[in-house]
Order: structure tokens, then sequence, then C-alpha cells
């Protein structure tokens, strides 16, 4: 972008700037700690200039907005357009109090919903399981059956609102009872948008929510993006999410990489199905994390844009622009937040929101201030939303789109990570694949190296965390925070046994053994999942059939 | 030289958080204990199984997803009956410090919360195992 004259006399400029000013300001004063780095790590250089960036071609590395490869953004307009969606994450106890959550927050200006199911659902167990036992309603919904759904979505029209449901190992039964609740609604599945998470590879590497082995959940997985790409086409089939690498003590380049790795597998998966890619590839969609880093995180999802959009080129021999672009969902860090002095949380919070909007997301749930400490009071949640409507509303980040290109420090940090993760995916290609990367426990050890050096920067104070190690004070205890009432677990109990009671028992069981079949053979499971949900068939009983003819997930541990 | 302390680190229930667990049982054992990290979905019997199996002296429970009242009193009783009545029970996670005194009640020895330093968690540790 710069002649080599210009770099000649801004290295000449540099150097004169290092040995003159910066020589003497050093030797009076001392910088403050002898390396600077980012929180994942990476070094940090006293002054980015051009020479940087000489490398960069802008045609070829940035291009425009909505153009390949996208390291600008996904849209023409971006937020000029549209704001990003702004989705709360939400839900728990039962299907009654949840919707009325989902009213309030829609009437609070919130563009869209997304599930918060409990760990039972997200498990394939109902609630009266024994497994279930202290978790139903704890951290998301209690649902357990189509009657529990219709509750959920109660005066919700599903042609209006777009819905994301966080559920994976059992991903086929939640949408199939939303598309039932939508056939009940007289709506089209033409007409039906939303997203299930459906991301099983790293519930295996990092969330815990796996029911099956590897195999055959990879195949429900790719069930649902085949029946979707045929019946249900504004749905976005899979997320495939950063966010709980983050979480788990991922840097930023590795959260990219190892997301992008797990996309690979599941594009190939499909692909071998016998699938054209541009078929499918433009429904799938992403989630990452953003930290309080801000300009990390922008060059992180520039850095991230621009190579899925090359894999797909490359790889995998897309033409559809719509299949190489990176379209994702966000979540603040929840790992970020302190149980101490918890209102900076909500500075962070919107200094993560800022992240977000300067690096382009499509969607944002932000943390409440309080959920170190719990899960969030109504009075957090709104301060939550209200961090995303200040930040596109006021701030000014959505008025030009990627307003931080050609910033020498941003555009080398994303060079860098993405040269990272080029190493990485180069390095699971030689493992494998993802799948093998995570059998041999390579995506775990690398996450828990990261997490490990990040809490002894904390614990040796090279790393400042307001609150934990610098700023510290006596706090009363909190007051006021959210309990879940231990109660709904004893109802869903005596309300499941009504239920089974109460549903056509012939119908019921004619519908599991429909499914039990079709589960054996290579068809896809989704009609029958459908027809069992409504007749009348629980999570539970479901994920039950495919127990019995898949087996159980059992992890090893990489400690 | 004294005997290694043991270690037993779990998960009750279907939490998945567990970043928090793994880089304890790796501190643990850099400071000198032997640990055996049970992974997830242990139900209070296997966590009380694998103790006696392991002969541990320190059993510590990670809850992220809120069940720590009804988990952590269950694994204290079953202990209890187990005869094992010297192994040091502690637990950490997102748990609301109003519930410490009724947790502690319950036969927990310590609960350690959000942001505290490892440090402070492998002193207790020590200076409360059992001498053997």
């Amino acid at each position: 972008m710069f002649d080599e004259k210009v770099l000649q006399n801004i290295k000449a400029g540099k150097e004169k700037w290092d040995q003159g000013p910066v020589a003497k300001t050093l030797a009076k004063n001392p910088e403050a700690k002898p390396n600077f780095t980012t929180i994942s790590g990476a070094p940090v250089e006293r002054l980015y200039t051009p020479l940087d960036v000489k490398g960069l071609d802008y045609d070829r590395d940035l291009s425009y907005p909505g153009q390949f490869p996208f390291t600008r953004g996904v849209q023409p307009t971006m937020y000029r357009g549209r704001y990003w969606t702004m989705r709360q994450y939400a839900g728990f106890g039962d299907a009654k109090g949840t919707n009325e959550r989902y009213h309030y927050l829609l009437n609070q200006g919130q563009t869209g919903l997304s599930v918060a199911f409990q760990l039972p659902t997200q498990a394939g167990y109902d609630s009266d399981h024994p497994l279930s036992m202290g978790e139903v309603g704890k951290v998301g919904v209690a649902i357990d059956h189509i009657d529990d759904m219709r509750i959920l979505f109660n005066r919700i029209p599903v042609d209006k609102v777009t819905t994301s449901m966080t559920i994976n190992a059992a991903a086929t039964v939640l949408l199939g009872m939303y598309l039932a609740i939508a056939d009940e609604q007289g709506v089209t599945w033409d007409k039906v948008g939303g997203t299930v998470q459906n991301d099983v590879l790293k519930e295996i590497i990092c969330r815990g929510q796996y029911i099956y082995p590897p195999k055959p959940t990879m195949r429900l997985t790719v069930d649902l993006i085949e029946f979707c790409q045929k019946h249900v086409p504004r749905w976005n089939t899979i997320s495939i999410s950063g966010y709980h690498i983050r979480e788990s003590g991922s840097t930023a380049a590795q959260e990219m990489a190892f997301t992008i790795a797990d996309g690979i597998a599941y594009t190939q998966a499909c692909i071998e199905r016998g699938m054209d890619v541009d078929s499918f590839a433009p429904r799938l969609s992403f989630f990452f994390n953003a930290f309080t880093n801000v300009l990390e995180e922008v060059a992180k999802f520039r850095a991230g844009r621009r190579y899925w959009a090359k894999v797909m080129r490359d790889r995998f021999k897309a033409k559809d622009p719509r299949s190489m672009m990176l379209r994702y969902h966000v979540q603040t860090g929840g790992v970020t937040l302190t149980a101490q002095q918890p209102l900076n949380n909500i500075v962070r919070v919107a200094l993560q929101t800022y992240a977000t909007a300067l690096g382009g997301g499509q969607s944002l749930h932000t943390n409440s201030y309080d959920e170190a400490l719990c899960l969030p009071t109504q009075q957090a949640v709104t301060v939550a939303l209200r961090t995303q409507q200040i930040v596109a509303e006021e701030s000014g980040a959505t008025d030009t789109i990627d307003p931080l290109a050609g910033c020498y420090y941003v555009e080398d940090m994303t060079n860098k990570i993405e040269a990272e993760i080029d190493d990485y995916i180069k390095k699971i290609d030689a493992i494998g694949g993802g799948l093998n990367a995570i059998d041999q426990g390579y995506i775990q050890k690398e996450i828990q190296n990261s997490s490990y050096r990040f809490q002894k920067e904390i614990e040796g104070n090279e790393r400042v965390y307001v609150g934990i190690n610098k700023y510290t004070m006596e706090e009363p205890p909190p007051t006021g925070l959210l309990k879940v009432d231990m109660s709904v677990g004893e109802q869903k109990t005596l309300e499941l046994k009504k239920f089974r009671a109460e549903r056509d028992n012939a119908k019921w069981k004619a519908a599991l053994d429909k499914l039990r079949q079709v589960s054996q053979t290579s068809e896809n499971v989704m009609p029958s999942v459908i027809e069992a949900v409504k007749a009348k068939a629980t999570v539970g009983e479901i994920c039950d059939v495919w127990r019995a003819i898949y087996g159980e997930y059992r992890p090893k541990e990489f400690v | 030289m004294a005997k290694k302390i043991k270690m037993i680190m779990a998960k009750p229930g279907l939490d998945g958080h567990d970043r928090g667990a793994k880089l304890l049982a790796r501190i643990f054992a850099e400071a000198g204990m032997e640990v055996v990290y049970t992974g997830l979905r242990q139900t209070p019997e296997m966590i009380v199984a694998a103790a006696e199996q392991e002969d541990a002296d320190v059993v510590g429970l990670s809850s992220l997803s809120g069940v720590h009242n009804y988990f952590f009193p269950r694994v204290a009783d079953l202990l209890k009956q187990k005869g094992l009545k010297d192994v040091l029970l502690v637990g950490g996670g997102i748990i609301p410090t109003e519930d410490y005194d009724g947790l502690k009640k319950a036969g927990m020895s310590a609960i350690f919360g959000p942001g505290t330093p490892t440090t402070d968690i492998v002193s207790f540790i020590e200076n409360n195992v059992r001498k053997r």
C-alpha cells in the first residue's frame, strides 16, 4: 500500500526516533514493564508504522465489505443498514417463567430470542431422571416435551422473531419441537428463522454437554443440516462455537483456529454425505467470544473472516460468496467477569460490546454484571441490553464500516492472528483433522496450557486484573441475587408423570419404533423426530433410543 | 519424607465447566499432591467410591451450575456413612457467599469463590489435611 520510497523514509525516521527521543526517554524513565503483551500473550510493540504492514495488498487482503475475502465485513452496508441482532441468552425455571422473561426482553427492544436450556435437556435427560436431580431449571429452562415448548413460545409468532437455541447433542429433538410449534401456529417452515448450536465437537473439546460418541453424534448433526437445507431454508443449521473454547482458557488466535478446524470437519462431513458445498455452507454460522482487549478482538474477527473465506474457496471449492462468509454471533466473555466489585463488570462488558461492533459481528449477547455470582437478575439483564443499545446508537461505532482498517497495529495483528490460525490448521491437518486432534487431546491440551499460563500471570502479578490482584477492597456480601426455586424439579416430576399417563400410548410407541428403525439405516432422522415429538415423546425418551443404538460418549481426560 | 497428599478433584452433576477443576488439578500436582480428576457427570456415590478406592486425603468439588446445595451435602453425608470422616472436603465455583455457612454446617471445610488465589487453596489443604 506504500511505495518503496515512502517506506524508506519511514524506516529512516523510525530509526532516528528510536535512537533519539525514545532512547533518551528510556534512559531517564524506563517503561513500566519489560514486555507488553495482549491478554492472549501476543507481544505488542511500542509503535506500529506502515513498515509493519508493508506487504498489505488492499484488494487482495482487505477488499470491500460484502466481497471476498470479507475482511471488512460480510455485508455491503453493515450497521448502517441494520444493527446487529440483540439477542440475550435467557432461560431458567419452567417454561412459563422463561416465556415471561422473553416478553420482557422483546418489550425492551431486544430483537431476537436465545433459549438457554437446562443441563438435563442439553444432556438428553428428562427432568425426572436420576442424573437430573438438583439441576432442573437451574442454568436454563426445563423443556421435556412439546407441551413445554408450546408454553415457552406462547404469544411469540415464530415467523416474526428469530430464535437461537443452545442445544447440541439433542439439537434434532429441540428443532423438531420448534418446527412442530410452527405447524401449530400455522407458519410454514420456509418462514421460520433461527439457529441451533448443533456443534457437538466443541462439547467434547470443552463444554461437556455431549451424549453420543463422535461418529454417531456427527451423523445427527449432518442429518439436521441436510434436512434444513431442503425444508427450512432460513435456518442456521449450526453455530460453530469458539466461545466456549475461549472460556475454557484459549487465546484469541486459538479460539479462531480451533473453531475453524471444527468448521472444516463439519464441512467435510457434509460433503461426504453427498451434499454440494454451496447447498449448505451459506447456512453455517459461528459463535465467538469478546474479551476486554478491544483491538485484539477486532483483529481476531477480521483474521477469522479472511481465513474462513479462503478455506471455503480454496479447500472446498465453494463458488457462492455466501458460502465463504464467516457470519457469527458474539457473547461477551463470561470468564472475564469478577465476583469482586461486580459493578466493574459493566465496564468490561461495554468494552467487549465495542469490540464486537468494531469487529463486525451479526448478533450479540451481553453478559450481566452479576453473573460471576448467580444467574442474572432482571436489573442486571436490562443494563446488559442497554449497553448494546448505547454502543449501537450513541458511540458512533456503527456509523462507518470496519473503522479500524488501515490502523497499522490492527492490520499487523490481523495478519499475525491469521498466520497463527493457518499454523494450527496445518498441524491439525497433519494429525488427521479435527476429530483426530480432539481424540488425541491435542486441542484440549493446547487450551489447558493457555489457561495455566494466564492463571500464573495473574497470580504472579504480571497481568493486572482489577479487583482480583490490584485495587482490591473489602466488600459486604452481595445481596438481591436471583435464586431459582428448587421446587421446579418436584413440579416437573409430577407433571411428567401426568403427561406420560395422558398421552396416546399406541401413537407414542409407534413413533418411537419408527425412529428406532430409521436411526439404524442411513435415512435422515429428522422427519421421524418431528413425528415423535408430535406423538409426545420426551427429550429423554428420544435420546434413549439413540443411546441404545449408538452408545454413550465417555471422554478421556487430558489433565 | 512425608507421604504425598492424595486428592480427588470431582465435578458433580451435569455441569460442564471444568476449566477451574483442571487448572487446580495441575496446580495441586505441582504443589506435590497426587491428584485424580474424575471428569464430568459424577454422582455423589461415584465421588465417594473414588475417594474410598484411592484412599484420598482430600476431596475437592467444583460446581458452576448452581447445584452446590444439592450435591455438596450429599457427598459430605456419604463420606461420613462410609466412615471417611477424616477426609478433608472442600469446594469451589460460582457459589453465593450466603450459601457458605449452610455448606460448612453440612460438612464442607472450606468454599473457595471466583478469584481465590490458588496458593490460598493449596495452603488451606496443606494446613488442614489429616496427618499420617
